[in-house]
């Protein structure tokens, strides 16, 4: 591991910024606002909106600072360096965070729901059937008969039509990619724009398909041991979506402005990283959960 | 205070003297344990302490040159993965053997609750017996009071109905809870299982003593987790069928109808009783509560024209108040509601009957 | 003057474009020097030990003599809770990361940390963090009651103040990620020409490994508590029974965190430990190669032994067997440590200044805590000692008597080249006699009432228990004061700058034994801007040959 600091001499350090603790100082609102909500406090809900305006405000000031910094031509190698490790390590970051959460979709389907139902605990709950999906005929929902009857979802046909959104998406970033290597700036941002809409109908898609599963299939976040696992790893994957899909918006708007070159444009392959990342928890998603 | 047999000792240094044969197994690898450690200690001690002495400046010691040796350091590397295998060998017997709950004589549920326990005798010899297990109430509040003046040898550890065993039989408990995690465990029989809610455990113990045998809630369960201590009395064979006989007895008189149509002053003293075992650890005496703890005197709730709101909250819990469904009958809910209502400065003349509990129960 | 107070002092040279560094309240709150926010991290975490500690004085003063005298049962849960999440979080973890933001940089010759602002936003995450937990003792029904463990299902009985604590959490966790991709980016990319990873001092090391076990497992439980947040507030049931869930998950979630993380509050431990003693024992650290690799798998161990927590849930035997071999075999490496340190002590040219005496007290008690460590490994004897007391002397011998004393290792071994003043040496030594013997006699009567049964987490405990409870209070007093002394009569003085001038080379002998690395090659204290071009470097990467 060499990667030897001959090249560029100087590291760029930043200035000293207030944008670090004013951003605490919003996320502080927000996550004091937040626990006084969920608790019943209706006022707080202004505090959260309040962090969050202040949160976001920050970060546009701070993110104008970093792109004025880069395009101004103050990030050498060795910074663009530091961003590929920051990136990659953030992603690995994700993984392990959504390792979780598919740990309790694999714990709860193969260890505990069959448990309860097991010979053991019939002492304890004589009427379950420990199956998955937990409702099955003959079986109550929950042991302790504590659910309301639900349907699960199937794969066919929102969840394809969305992975065949997410993989073409995919694509089409790549065209993108190609496409700004080669320097075709004008193809580059019709296949970002296209990109970006691809996820944004993931998102609606999403969106519908909750409506559906709620006012139709009974099936909700408090469905049991299947609602708790589909409605939170859905859920988390739909949020990255959503995040991973502003990120290229924004970074099509930067496109669109003239930022970026075919040999330096770290922005535009981060994101693009990321969104290969949820892409892949994705398949796991429609494997694991819709499939199996 | 003394040696209380059976639980701890005055300053005691080690584990508990061991009633059983497994106790008897770890006792011994922890001995072994302790002594190999301990020689392993010294040794390497030795070493960095004669270097320490020896190879200090202002003794004129001159900085050696050497930084590596890999034949030492494959060897330093083997040798303690060699003790590790030593050690482990033995353990695993041990485990595998406090592992078998099969073939037990008498198979006893034991349910945690906030901050009791439940037995129940659900095969062998008591089938069927069943009862709740409380700290001793004077005790809980000596406490209260700082343990003031004399204390007993048995202070945090009595209860009132101890869990009654034979002594040489192989005793299965199975653990569970009702609300949270509890764990069950008694020192001189080597065992602690947590109890889970909603998921049966087990372990066993095969007592060779007879006597008083002590042990403690050993997970955190909330506020009164000091206070849910366990008690095993380990009786000979005969002394045990002669109280399983006589709890039987015990037990059929005690089992209430619900459709007894009570009196008043019979149900306020019933009442009374209830209240002292169960609520007033939160509710206190005085009715008042504390902390986060609502009061019941003087309560909207409790004064409600309405009986069957109260009753719903005794049976389903609400918030940090429990649910008391299983842990009373409908006889004790209905008088200890009874004697909240018409007890401090609460006078609603309300008489609950256990019939206006059962017609609520499961709704 | 120095570094930490003020740094208008330094030599001008080539950093005119920082000329207008911020002064007064900006220049910390602004700040974008990872010297600045060294030292915030340190005061931080500083500050956090004095709340825990008095946290901690509270359950001692309770636990004097058998009956509640000054706290209900439900405060003092809340006591042990908030002691154990302050301490593990708030003091030992930032502390570590200040030694990082100030060392790393400079002992391998980088400018500053790779990302500066997000270094100073990772420090001042940590505030409103801290606030919010400290601030639950104030919410209804009080602080989080359910243990620093946060197992469920108490934590679904518990108030307000439970989400203010998972919320504190996840802004913790996100702190930590920042920085340890900080950490490593810093150590990856911006050693000087010739520093390679193979000739970096251990410290740098160990905190590289760290960091990596950091981004594994905060997400990790970030997961558990966001899970318990959904199951106290938005009706799903992952730990709820009777819905199809399980309590135990939470336990295999939360510790497959929360044993790396305690090596994650050992290894940069290590990591200083080997710094300080190759310096006062005048001789290269023995094994370095080993070092290395034994910290490495020491990491990569710690993901496959969670479950040593777990051996009363009730696991197959299977399991039980799978989960204490692997954790004994952590002794192993660890061993390797030992005798490495051993080695390097052997035929060396010693001599005993306060970083010394922690660095040896460190390796001397922490080696009792491992022991203990592995007897509670075999799952038979754990069986009897676990949630007991037992545990509890356990993990003080290695947090406290490990961690904490290679921070004060650590501390006097830099504090000349952070402040340019030499801390007074006599009282360091009796900083260090006072904490060892208050400390032993604090925790080591703890093995006792573990052996004997009594559990954790008691509000009040039977009579027999007394006279070691006793002890044990007495004995906290006395340390707890010591490190008050420890601030006021050491720490102070140097920050204020009043003491002795401190060489550039503290630690060496006029021949030039003693201390190694680049960060005894600028002045003390530290200019305020160091290695802004990357200097050049002799073959063992320990010296600067030539500078601009
Ligand atoms: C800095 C933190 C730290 C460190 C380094 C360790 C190190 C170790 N810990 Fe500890 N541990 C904790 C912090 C730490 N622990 C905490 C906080 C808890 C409680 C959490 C809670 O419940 O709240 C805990 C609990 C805990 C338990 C659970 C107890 C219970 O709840 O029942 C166990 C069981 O296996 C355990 C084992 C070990 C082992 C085997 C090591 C090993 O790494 C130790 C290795 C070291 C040595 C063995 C000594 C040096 C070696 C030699 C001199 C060589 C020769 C030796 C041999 C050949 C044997 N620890
Ligand atoms: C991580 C590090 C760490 C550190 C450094 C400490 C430090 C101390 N701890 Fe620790 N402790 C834990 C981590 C730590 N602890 C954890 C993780 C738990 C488990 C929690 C749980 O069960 O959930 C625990 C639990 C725990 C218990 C068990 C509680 C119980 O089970 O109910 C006890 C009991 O004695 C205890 C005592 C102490 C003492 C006396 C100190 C002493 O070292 C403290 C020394 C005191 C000071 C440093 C403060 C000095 C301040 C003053 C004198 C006031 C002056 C004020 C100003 C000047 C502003 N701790
Ligand atoms: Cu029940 Cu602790
Ligand atoms: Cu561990």
């Amino acid at each position: 591991m060499s990667t030897s600091a001959t090249a560029t001499p100087n590291y760029y350090v930043p200035q000293p910024s207030r944008h670090p603790a004013f951003m605490a100082v919003g996320l502080l609102l927000v996550i004091f606002g937040a626990s006084q909500w969920i608790n019943g406090a209706d006022w707080a809900k202004w505090v959260v909106a309040a962090g969050f305006l202040w949160v976001f405000t920050v970060m546009f000031q701070w993110f104008r600072d970093s792109i004025g910094e880069s395009e101004s031509g103050q990030y050498g190698h060795r910074i663009d360096i530091s961003y590929r490790w920051a990136m990659s390590w953030f992603i690995f970051s994700e993984v392990m965070f959504f390792g979780a959460f598919f740990t309790a979709l694999w714990w709860m389907r193969s260890h505990s729901v069959p448990a309860l139902g097991g010979v053991d605990n019939a002492l304890l709950w004589p009427d379950f059937k420990g199956v998955w999906p937990t409702m099955a005929p003959g079986s109550t929902a929950s042991p302790a008969n504590i659910i309301e009857p639900f349907q699960t979802m199937t794969p066919f046909w929102l969840p394809t039509i969305n992975t065949a959104l997410l993989l073409s998406s995919g694509v089409t970033l790549t065209v993108a990619h190609h496409a700004l290597r080669e320097n075709h700036r004008g193809r580059t941002i019709a296949f970002m724009w296209m990109t970006v809409l691809l996820g944004a109908t993931f998102v609606c898609v999403q969106g519908y398909e909750y409506f559906h599963a709620y006012h139709e299939l009974n099936l909700k976040l408090s469905s049991g041991a299947y609602g708790s696992t589909f409605f939170m790893l859905t859920g988390f994957h739909g949020f990255h979506v959503l995040v991973g899909m502003l990120m290229l918006l924004f970074i099509t708007i930067r496109l669109m402005k003239g930022h970026f070159t075919a040999d330096r444009h770290f922005g535009f392959e981060g994101a693009a990283w990321y969104w290969h990342f949820v892409d892949v928890v994705w398949l796991g998603l429609y494997t694991l959960v819709y499939w199996l | 205070v003394n040696d209380l047999p059976g639980g701890p000792g005055v300053r005691q240094l080690n584990l508990h003297t061991a009633a059983t044969r497994i106790a008897v197994e770890q006792s011994w690898l922890h001995w072994f344990m302790l002594i190999t450690c301990v020689v392993i200690f010294i040794v390497v001690f030795a070493v960095m302490f004669y270097s320490v002495w020896k190879h200090r400046k202002s003794r004129g010691a001159v900085p050696a040159t050497f930084s590596e040796s890999v034949t030492v350091e494959i060897v330093w590397t083997i040798i303690p993965f060699l003790i590790v295998i030593g050690m482990a060998l033995p353990a695993t017997k041990v485990l595998v053997a406090s592992k078998d709950t099969s073939n037990a004589d008498l198979t006893i549920k034991a349910t945690g609750y906030q901050w009791k326990w439940g037995y129940d005798y659900l095969k062998g010899e008591g089938e069927g017996v069943s009862f709740l297990s409380t700290l001793l109430p004077s005790l809980r509040e000596m406490s209260n009071n700082g343990a003031k003046g004399d204390i007993p040898d048995n202070y945090l550890l009595e209860v009132d109905n101890p869990l009654v065993v034979p002594v040489n039989k192989k005793i299965r408990i199975i653990t569970t809870a009702d609300d949270v995690i509890h764990s069950w465990g008694v020192p001189s029989f080597g065992v602690k299982q947590d109890a889970i809610p909603g998921f049966v455990r087990d372990t066993w113990f095969r007592s060779e003593k007879v006597g008083d045998f002590y042990g403690d809630c050993y997970e955190l369960c909330g506020k009164e987790h000091a206070y849910m201590p366990i008690h095993v009395k380990v009786l000979a064979q005969q002394d045990y069928t002669a109280w399983v006989e006589g709890q039987k007895k015990a037990m059929a008189a005690k089992a209430d109808d619900p459709s007894k149509v009570w009196t008043m002053d019979d149900i306020m003293a019933r009442g009374e009783k209830v209240y002292a075992s169960n609520c007033a650890a939160c509710h206190q005496a005085n009715g008042k509560g504390a902390g986060p703890i609502l009061p019941l005197d003087g309560s909207a709730i409790v004064n409600d024209a309405d009986k069957t709101k109260q009753i719903a909250v005794v049976l389903n819990g609400r918030n940090a108040m429990p649910s008391w469904k299983s842990q009373l009958s409908d006889t004790e809910i209905a008088a200890v509601i009874t004697y909240t209502k018409n007890h401090w400065s609460n006078k609603t003349g309300q008489l609950v009957q256990p019939a206006d509990v059962v017609a609520q129960r499961g709704k | 003057m120095s570094a930490v107070l003020d740094h208008h002092d330094h030599a001008h040279g080539h950093d005119d474009h920082h000329e207008h560094a911020p002064t007064g309240w900006r220049r910390w709150v602004y700040a974008t020097n990872h010297k600045d926010i060294g030292t915030l991290y340190l005061l931080f975490s500083f500050t956090m030990l004095m709340v825990g500690g008095t946290l901690a004085l509270l359950i001692r003063a309770e636990l004097f003599q058998p009956g509640l005298q000054l706290v209900n049962p439900e405060l003092f849960n809340q006591l042990t809770t908030m002691h154990g999440l302050i301490m593990v979080f708030g003091a030992i973890m930032p502390a570590f990361v200040g030694f990082a933001n100030w060392m790393i940089p400079l002992q391998i010759g980088a400018p500053d940390m790779a990302f500066a602002r997000m270094n100073n936003f990772s420090f001042w995450l940590m505030v409103p963090a801290g606030m919010m937990l400290v601030g639950s003792f104030f919410m209804p029904g009080g602080a989080p009651a359910s243990g620093w463990t946060m197992y469920a299902p108490l934590t679904l009985q518990m108030g307000p103040s439970m989400d203010a604590a998972i919320f504190a959490m996840h802004v913790l966790g996100a702190s930590s990620i920042m920085g340890s991709i900080n950490i490593i980016v810093t150590i990856l990319n911006m050693r000087a020409p010739g520093m390679t990873l193979m000739k970096m001092p251990m410290f740098c090391w160990t905190w590289l490994i760290t960091a990596y076990l950091l981004i594994a497992v905060m997400p990790v439980l970030a997961g558990a508590i966001t899970m318990t947040l959904t199951d106290r507030h938005f009706g799903t049931t992952f730990f709820n029974p009777a819905g199809g869930g399980d309590p135990v998950m939470f336990q295999h979630i939360f510790w497959f965190f929360g044993h790396p993380e305690v090596y994650i509050m050992i290894l940069p431990a290590f990591g200083i430990i080997s710094q300080v003693v190759p310096a006062f024992a005048r001789k290269k650290l023995f094994g370095y190669a080993s070092m290395v690799y034994a910290t490495s798998s020491i990491a990569i161990l710690s993901f496959i032994v969670w479950a040593h927590h777990m051996f009363t849930t009730g696991m197959p035997v299977t399991g039980q067997l799978f989960f204490m071999y692997a954790t004994m075999l952590i002794a192993v490496p660890t061993a390797v440590k030992i005798f490495n340190w051993i080695a390097t002590m052997w035929q060396g040219s010693m001599t005993f200044e306060t970083p010394m005496l922690f660095a040896v007290g460190f390796i001397f008690v922490f080696t009792m805590g491992g022991f203990t460590g592995l007897i509670l490994a075999m799952a038979p004897i754990d069986l009897l000692l676990q949630d007991t007391y037992y545990v509890v002397a356990h993990f003080h011998y290695v947090l406290v008597a490990g961690s904490l004393y290679a921070m004060f290792a650590g501390f006097y071994y830099w504090s000349p080249k952070w402040t340019g003043v030499m801390y007074n040496e006599t009282r360091g030594k009796i900083h260090f006699w006072w904490s060892l013997i208050s400390f032993n006699v604090t925790f080591f009567p703890m093995h006792f009432l573990g052996l004997a049964g009594m559990p954790r987490r008691y509000a009040d405990y039977p009579a027999q228990f007394a006279d070691f409870n006793a002890v044990a209070s007495v004995g906290a007093f006395f340390f707890g004061f010591a490190q008050v002394y420890f601030f006021f009569f050491v720490v102070l003085p140097v920050m204020m700058g009043k003491g002795e001038k401190a060489p550039q080379r503290p630690w060496n002998d006029p021949d030039g034994k003693g201390a190694e690395g680049l960060e005894w090659e600028v002045a003390s204290p530290a200019p305020f801007h160091t290695f802004e071009v990357p200097p050049k470097l002799n073959a063992a990467a320990n010296r600067i040959v030539e500078s601009h």
